[in-house]
């Protein structure tokens, strides 16, 4: 090592709109004002995974990895670590113990970083450090040592499946789009993420583009296609901005372009910008944006690998799935293969959110339970609250609940269970999580995104969420529940698209494992976890209140009258149900309920 | 009055600059209403009329391409807009009540500009910091972790700044 310490700073997004971007400026002012610019070198690099405590800063050789670090700890880490030589103790994620390394931190005991290998590890900036990690030496292999079919052949004895949520073997894919016969074909990246709550694609661009890019270019060659696109969110400045540095690096460095490494193989990439709409994650959808139009479903077949971009034989992966090629092209099937579990291999990334202390991205092998997840990765549920349920797949998906906590996770055993692995989305609930106000978020998600184009989405998507949104209100009855069953069916199997189709899932798995949640909400017109406001009240306990006004001063509406010292009253007619005199009482006088 | 002046283009010679760069290629009108968003905040009607004979894609097919994507807007924001993330983390940890509470204090509905033209508020899907739910932003600047009582304090922070 030239330095004698390396500062990694993440540079990702949660952590730099989090006072990442001033802790990066300081600890450079710093570096230089004390005089160490010489002796330690500073790093944006992607993000860690560990959001929940960012922003983070990870100090080499030793490891030492600090959490919660604000630009005001700029000038003690360099004074303290790079000049004294002596970790900042209380900023360490493990305080009692110093010079504790990331390793062996919980959260990232249980992971295998396949996907994620060069996020928080290398500048996602510096095209060398990705090449330093023996970045493009799989196209490399490809270009010079490998026929299209041996790779080909590599990916199916990989058991790679796409990671986008449907599983489909990625060899497969690439095998129909090769052996057709073309004048053009196209490789697409999708990297639309759309699930709420998921940002495992983000992530990546922003922590090692090159590696999407090589593995684009990878498959080009593979299947006989010399232009590629990314389809990329708006809403994703900071990724954008790094694949395109990217695209521009691999240029200067002759690995996209014409003649690619001083071969006959010319592969260039360009990205188009999503514009919020959910079912562009849909690949026919997400191909009829690309060329500049309403990101509206066709019929498949044919399907893209065979007919896609302007018609042309396209392969479209998903950019986890794009991450994995280079390192089964380098490191071989039989590797990759020895990962998960008989039908799922490799890793799955998570962004694991919710009512979970240790929020961020994980990466772990396939067949691994969710209690491991939740428990020793996640650092269990948030304030000691009970488990309710992981929602996985998003508005697509279904919910986990305690007594599947010990099935091992891929992509048949979670269907089996009415849930689907998704993109990667992780949503754990707690006890104060109502699931049919969940199921009605979903819902509401899917009918706003609905593209309007067939009706069973467009009217069963809009019909469902009216009586879901009859039962949080308390009018529901019991033919509901088999009108909500009946669209549901009627939607799955006659949706166009992916969208239509899996719509109803979240309403199928919460009706199936909480059926008694929706009895309380039609029968007893109560909401268990005082979630629906319309089931709700506030009331004051003569008893306890001890008339401190509190909750007359909190109460947005002023709805609490009473005077000091004399026991309050809510009313009832003005009441907003917001919950805040609730939180403020010091006396548990007021009743929620 | 003599010969009336050419009308004034709304198009910038910038815009102008970079529609040329994307003239000839396939699919560039998602590209170029990006373009156009990113300079006025929106996209203005006539800009679109200008889009459209500059492409030569009818109005028609441009204005089907800007209501269908939530991203393109066709009103101005406020000078401040105020965007509060519903993804699924955030909502779970109170992004409707957020929104509740900007529609109280700014005494207007989602997606309206206040009257002073000061502040919109809007609904985002999820923005990615889930590690930081319930998320806030506003201008782009995030901010995590919000209270209903944050809230108010951060509506307070950019009023009349």
């Amino acid at each position: 090592m030239a330095y004698k310490n390396y500062l990694l700073v993440c540079a990702g997004t949660a952590c730099e709109s989090n006072k990442g971007k001033a802790l990066y400026e300081e600890l450079q002012k710093e570096l230089q004002a004390q005089g160490a610019d010489a002796e330690a070198q500073l790093v944006k690099t992607g993000c860690f995974g560990f959001c929940e405590q960012g922003p983070i800063v990870k100090v080499l050789p030793d490891e030492s990895f600090y959490v919660k670090v604000g630009p005001e700890h700029a000038q003690k880490i360099v004074a303290e670590h790079i000049v004294k030589g002596r970790p900042v103790a209380e900023l360490l994620y493990d305080k009692k113990q110093s010079s504790k390394s990331a390793d062996d931190i919980a959260f990232y005991q249980k992971q295998k970083r396949i996907v994620l290998r060069n996020c928080g590890v290398i500048n996602p900036e510096s095209i060398d450090e990705y090449i330093a990690r023996d970045g493009y030496a799989a196209l490399e292999k490809v270009i010079f040592e490998m026929t299209p079919d041996q790779v080909i052949e590599e990916l199916t004895n990989a058991g790679l499946r796409g990671r986008g949520g449907a599983g489909f073997p990625t060899g497969l894919k690439w095998k129909f789009t090769k052996n057709v016969a073309s004048d053009q074909k196209y490789i697409v990246c999708n990297a639309d993420e759309g699930d709420p709550g998921a940002y495992m694609d983000r992530s990546t661009c922003e922590g090692d583009p090159h590696s999407v890019l090589e593995a684009m270019a990878i498959a080009g060659r593979t299947v006989g296609a010399n232009r590629g696109f990314i389809y990329i969110r708006a809403e994703y400045p900071l990724a954008i901005e790094r694949l395109e540095n990217a695209i521009g690096q691999a240029r200067e460095y002759g690995l996209l372009g014409e003649g690619i490494l001083g071969s006959d193989f010319s592969f260039d990439i360009e990205i188009r910008l999503g514009a919020g709409a959910f079912v562009c994650g849909e690949e026919t959808a997400l191909l009829a944006s690309i060329e500049g139009k309403r990101g509206m479903p066709i019929p498949r077949p044919p399907f893209p690998a065979v007919k896609g971009l302007w018609g042309k034989p396209t392969v479209i992966n998903n950019v986890e799935t794009w991450a994995n090629i280079p390192m089964i092209i380098l490191k071989g099937s039989a590797w990759f293969a020895a990962i998960g579990t008989e039908k799922s291999k490799g890793t799955k990334v998570f962004a694991l959110t919710g009512k979970i202390n240790n929020s961020g991205l994980i990466e772990v092998p396939m067949g691994t339970t969710l209690r491991e997840i939740i428990y020793d990765i996640g650092g269990g549920i948030r304030n000691g609250k009970k488990f309710k349920a992981a929602q996985t797949g998003g508005p697509s998906g279904g919910v986990i609940t305690e007594e599947y906590l010990d099935i091992p996770i891929d992509y048949e055993n979670l269907q089996a269970i009415g849930s689907m692995m998704g993109s990667g989305g992780m949503i754990v609930m707690d006890e104060d999580d109502c699931m049919i106000d969940v199921t009605k978020f979903y819902l509401e998600f899917t009918v706003d995104e609905s593209c309007g184009k067939c009706a069973p989405c467009r009217i069963g998507g809009r019909t469902n969420y009216n009586i879901l949104d009859k039962i949080s209100k308390g009018q529901g009855t019991m033919e509901d529940l088999e009108k909500l069953k009946e669209l549901a069916q009627a939607m799955r199997k006659a949706s166009l698209c992916g969208l239509g189709q899996t719509a109803p899932n979240p309403i199928m798995s919460t009706m199936k494992y909480f059926e008694d949640e929706y009895r309380a909400h039609i029968v007893d017109k109560k909401c268990p976890a005082g979630k629906c406001k319309h089931l709700l009240s506030y009331t004051i306990v003569a008893d306890k209140c001890v008339g401190c006004t509190a909750c007359a001063r909190v109460c947005p509406v002023h709805c609490i009258g009473g005077e000091v010292k004399k026991v309050h009253t809510i009313d009832q007619a003005q009441c907003i149900k917001c919950g805040q005199c609730f939180e403020k009482c010091k006396f548990d006088a007021i009743l929620k309920g | 009055m003599t010969a009336t002046a050419a009308k004034e283009k709304m198009l910038t010679p910038e815009i102008e600059a970079f529609i040329e760069q994307w003239r000839d290629k396939p699919g560039n009108l998602i590209m170029v209403l990006h373009r156009v968003q990113g300079e006025f905040g929106y996209i203005p009607r006539e800009a679109a009329f200008e889009v459209a004979h500059a492409l030569d894609i009818p109005v028609a097919k441009i204005y089907g391409v800007i209501t269908f994507y939530h991203f393109f807007k066709l009103s101005k924001p406020g000078r401040n807009q105020i965007a509060v993330c519903m993804g699924t983390a955030c909502y779970l940890k109170g992004g409707q009540d957020l929104i509740d509470e900007c529609e109280r204090a700014l005494g207007v509905g989602l997606n309206t500009v206040t009257e002073d033209g000061e502040f919109s508020v809007e609904a985002v899907r999820c923005i990615g910091c889930c590690g930081l739910a319930p998320v806030v932003t506003v201008n782009g600047e995030v901010f995590g972790s919000v209270t209903t009582k944050g809230m108010a304090k951060i509506i307070d922070q950019f009023e009349g700044k």
